[in-house]
This record gives structure tokens, sequence and C-alpha cells, in this order.
């Protein structure tokens, strides 16, 4: 490839620019007339033009450091890193659906983390050559913490009528100081070698294990949210609390349901990050539930609930990531992602204010 | 006259010592959309509340075609066949016409789908295009929101979802309030609409000309009692407002 100066750069964006914006164009009048089809209501959304920002993002990056960018290994890193945080992601999705927040999640998934990590060196024995007892033994021990920390959460939210806001900073506070106390603050780094096998391990030789089960939970999160009643009931009570209780559902029941399925994915998350890092990770999920809301809300995910894609957030996991690598291999500080994000954050939840009001006009 | 399909016999309500219903009664027929008036503070919210099942009388008896009932709650009145159109519209304004008519009571794909709580859209669509279709209200395109739709339209839906699960009575609280001309007029004819489907409906409002263009009869309450009954043909304006403010004797000392 010829060498990039910043003039060109800045002709390629332009260009690219030019392109997609008609293309964005004639895909919402398409899907506006056809009203219909789930594709076609999915893409029709924000989530279209999330999407095109996501692509534009990648080529922006691959023309700026050609060869480097767009590598095998760089997509695979990239894909690898956001495996955990998409898992979190899609239970924040259906939490935001239903107009709450669940700050907890990042610290769900340490205490989580550090509980299933603890059962797995019981007695102080070391674990390395364990067998697949002990491996279920932590998965089951690190799901059934998430659930109580989103039950929990549930109850506090449903029941005890306290802001999901408050609710959750709440046992974020609580789930992160007794994975501390338990843990001593010291990193458990003996676990079971299958699990590290499980963690590094790949589809083919090239996609990894914990992508793929990523994409899963993305998938079945997806098709929950569209296609069944526990979707349903989702959305509606992020439209109208007050409308589905009238239609007879029981809201209560169900924001519990909602927040104990958050808390079990960060439980699952918690697993697929002791498998990736073979080691608790404490000093590393400080931001993830700052990370996982601003990749749902990037999504298109109404801040006030109702609206929801796990599309979206998919993409909006992936934004950040791609910045974050992009950034560092330009050479500029990866804080920049922060920045960047940061900005589309406020954009994304602008757009969303724009169109309720519209909206309400009507 | 028939039996009446619904009666109230001196319903009693306090809230603390303020007496908001006094011994009030109430009737509707079969087939026949009855208007509720009375100025603001008569009772009729009170009363349509405890008829509907969100309120409990601290005394009185209601009956549904001649037998004795108790409405302790919303779900149940909707049990007996009886709905509410709620003043501030219970809809989902994020989810479709079809979604919203089907709301708590979706229908199942049948089989294993079903049992895993896979919703059947299209026969809710489908449904939901017929019973529209029935009531007059156009949707065109009844796979949007909601909230896109104009606030008649809102309404239709409003209405037609408690006249699609309706079986005896629909109570409709002051549904024109926020509505334009030509939009009120829609919604006119939807309620007109319900008595075709052998349904009774109940209208608060206080629109004097509004009653009188679609009520059969009308019953005028004043200080939580009935005060007076017409035929909706015969009555006027001017009679309305005298039994409204206490113009005329009240019905049980005449």
């Amino acid at each position: 490839m010829t060498a990039l100066t910043p003039g060109r750069a800045r002709a390629i964006r332009l260009a690219i620019a030019v392109r997609l914006e008609p293309l964005a164009e004639r895909w919402r009048a398409f899907s506006a007339t056809r009203g219909g089809g789930l594709v076609a209501r999915t893409l029709g959304t924000n989530a279209a033009w999330i999407f095109l920002l996501l692509v534009a993002l990648m080529v922006i990056f691959d023309i700026l450091a050609p060869g480097k960018f767009l590598t095998e290994f760089n997509v695979r890193t990239m894909a690898e890193n956001v495996s955990v945080l998409l898992v979190i992601a899609v239970g924040e999705t259906f939490v935001m659906a239903t107009g709450g927040i669940d700050l907890s999640v990042g610290y769900v998934l340490l205490f989580s983390g550090v509980t299933s990590a603890q059962v797995m060196n019981w007695g102080g024995h070391d674990p390395t050559d364990s067998g697949w007892d002990v491996v279920l033994l932590g998965l089951v021990v690190a799901l059934g913490s998430g659930l109580a920390w989103g039950v929990l959460n549930g109850l506090v939210v449903a029941k005890a009528k306290v802001p999901p806001l408050i609710a959750t900073l709440g046992t974020l506070g609580m789930s992160w100081g007794l994975a501390e106390i338990l843990s001593n603050g010291q990193d458990l780094r003996y676990l079971p070698r299958i699990i590290g096998d499980m963690g590094a391990g790949r589809v083919f030789d090239e996609v990894p294990y914990v992508v793929v089960v990523a994409a899963l939970v993305a998938v079945v999160g997806a098709v929950m949210l569209n296609m069944t009643r526990f979707g349903r009931y989702t959305l509606a009570i992020g439209s109208n609390q007050e409308a589905a209780r009238r239609a007879g559902i029981n809201v209560d029941r169900h924001l519990i349901k909602v927040y104990a399925m958050s808390g079990m994915l960060a439980g699952f998350a918690a697993f697929m990050s002791l498998a990736i890092f073979t080691t608790t990770t404490i000093s590393g999920h400080a931001n993830d539930n700052l990370q996982a809301i601003a990749a749902v809300v990037i999504g298109g995910t109404s801040l006030v609930g109702g609206v929801a894609t796990v599309v979206g957030t998919t993409i909006g996991v992936c934004i950040p990531m791609v910045l974050f690598s992009g950034f560092t291999i330009l050479g500029y500080q990866s804080f920049w992602r922060d920045v960047a994000v940061g900005a589309v954050l406020i954009l994304a939840v602008y757009a969303d204010q724009m169109r309720r009001r519209r909206r309400e006009r009507s | 006259m028939a039996q009446p399909l619904l009666q109230a016999r001196g319903i009693v309500k306090h809230y603390g010592h303020v007496e908001a219903l006094r011994g009030c009664d109430f009737d509707v027929y079969p087939n026949e959309i009855v208007a509720l008036i009375g100025d603001n503070g008569a009772g009729k919210s009170t009363l349509i509340k405890i008829l509907a099942g969100s309120e409990q009388a601290d005394e009185g008896e209601i009956t549904l075609e001649g037998r004795r009932i108790h409405v302790g709650s919303p779900f149940e009145a909707m049990r007996l066949g009886i709905e509410t159109v709620y003043q501030d519209l219970a809809l989902a304004p994020d989810l479709d016409g079809s979604a919203n008519l089907y709301l708590g009571r979706e229908l199942m794909r049948p089989g294993l789908l079903g049992r895993l709580g896979f919703l059947d859209n299209g026969a809710m669509r489908a449904g939901a295009r017929q019973a529209f279709g029935e009531l007059g209200v156009d949707l065109q395109n009844a796979q949007s929101a909601v909230a896109n739709l104009s606030g008649g339209q809102r309404q239709s839906v409003a209405v037609a979802r408690s006249v699609a699960w309706a079986s005896k009575v629909v109570f409709l609280d002051e549904p024109t309030a926020a509505l334009g001309v030509v939009q009120t007029g829609r919604v006119l004819e939807t309620v007109r609409r319900i008595r075709e489907r052998g349904v009774a409906a109940v209208l608060i409002s206080h629109n004097m000309r509004q009653v009188l263009e679609v009520a059969d009869r009308i019953e005028v309450m004043r200080l939580g009692r009935r005060v007076a009954r017409f035929e909706g043909k015969k009555a006027t304006i001017e009679q309305l407002v005298s039994a409204m403010t206490g113009g005329i004797a009240e019905e049980g000392a005449a």
C-alpha cells in the first residue's frame, strides 16, 4: 500500500462518509415503508446507525494502520476481550429495558469469581490437576453467587421499592467489599488446568471458545427479548409499568427475574474470566459496570426503558474495543477510547431523547 | 324494561371523613350506551372504580345478570367480563397495537415452543387486525409503536383493547378528554360499535352535547347519589344541567 499522508487519509474518510450516508438513508426509507420483518425492524432503528459506525471505524483504522489493525490476530484478540463484557451487557440490556439499571454487575462478577476459585481451592489443595467434577462445582458456585446477588437486587428494587440506581449501588459496595474480604485482596492463581484449556481453546483452531460462548449468550438473549413472553413483559414494564400491572402482569416477580438473570450472567461471565485469565483478576473489573451500561446505551436501548435490542448491545460492546485497539496501534494513548466512548454515549442518549421528543409532538 | 345487566344498590364509600358515595344506585342494561354524568366530586369516578374492582365499597351490593357478585380486584372484574378504559391510557407506548391488545393475554406458539415461552405474533397480529377492523380503528401501520400514533388512534387502541376482552360491560372514563374534534368523533364511533357487539358501554363525560349524541340512557349523580335518569333522545342540556346542580328533586325523594 502506498504511503498515507494526513491529507489523503482525510479525503478517504470523507469519501467513506459520503458513500455511507445515502446508503443509510435508503435503508431507513426502505425499512420504513416495509415496516415488517424482524431484520428490517431491528436494522431500521438505531442499531443500523451504530453498525455503520462500527464498520466505518474499522475501515478508518484499517486505512490509517494498514496491515496492522484488521489482522487475524488483532480481530481475534478484540473478540476475546469483548466476550466477558458482552455476557454481562446482555443481562444489563434486559435490566435497562425495564427502565432500571444494574450498577453491581462488575463487582458481582468479581465476587462470583472469588467464591468460585475458592471453592475449587477448598482445603488449600492445589486444584491444577483436578477433574471435571471440581470444574463443574466451580461453575455452579459462580452461577449461584451471581444469581444470589441478582435476586437480592430484584427483591430490593421490586419489593422494597428502592430505586435501581441506589439498590445496585448498595450491592455493588457489598459484593466488592465481601470479595476483598474473602480473598484478602490476593488473587487466587491456582485453578484446574481444564479451565485454562477451555479459556485458551479454539474452534477449528481459529475462534476462541469464549467468543463462541458469548455469541451464543447474545443469540439466546436476542431470541428471548424479541420472541418470548419474557421479553415482551420486560419491554412492556419498561414502557409503562402501570399498564403492565393493569394488564395482569406480575410486575414485581418479573423484575426479580430480570435482575436475577443479570446477576446470573455476571456469575457466568466470572467463570469465563477465570478461564481466560486463569486467575481472579481482582483489580480488573472496576469499570465493567460502566462499560456494560455504555455498550447497552450506545446500542440503542432507551435509558427510560421500553426499547432495547441485543444486536445493538453487541455492536455497542464492540465499538469501544475497536477504538481502544485502533488508538493503541496508532500509538495514541488508549485513554482516547474513554474520551471517544464518553462522547458517543452522550450522542446516543441525545438521539434517543430527540426520537422521543419527535414522537411526543406528533 | 329488561332485567339490568349490572346493578348497584346502596353503595357507600368513605375516604376518612369524606363520604364519596352515599347510598348510590346505578343500572346498566344489556346492549346500551349509558352515560354517567355529574359535577366534579359527584362520585362518578369512585363508583366506576368500585364497579371495576379497583376500590372496595363499604356498603351496598352489586349484581351481574341478577347474581350478586364481589369484585375484589380489577382482575376479578376482567374475569367477569367487565373491562375499563382508563383516563390515562393504560398502554405500553413502545409496543405495537397488537402487542398492546394482547398484553397480559398473549397467544403462545403451539407445542414445545409455546411451553418455552415463544409468542405467536402472527396469530396475535391477525387477531388484532380483526378486532381493530370490527371497531373501525384504522391503523396504517399495525406494527408501529403505539406512541407513533395520533392521540385519537391511541385512545381507539385502548378502547379496542378493553372491548375485545369485555363480554359484558366496558367502562370508559372521559375517553375523549384530551382529543380534538375529529379524533373525538372517531372514538365515539368506536363506542357505538361496542353496542353492536352485544356489550354495554358506560361513558363518563363532561361534554353534554357528546352525551346526548351517543347515549341511549343518561344517569345523573350529585353528592354521592343518583339523582335522575333520562332517555338519551328525550333529554335536553337544560334538564341535565339542572339535575347535576340540584335544580330538581332527588330521585329517591320524588
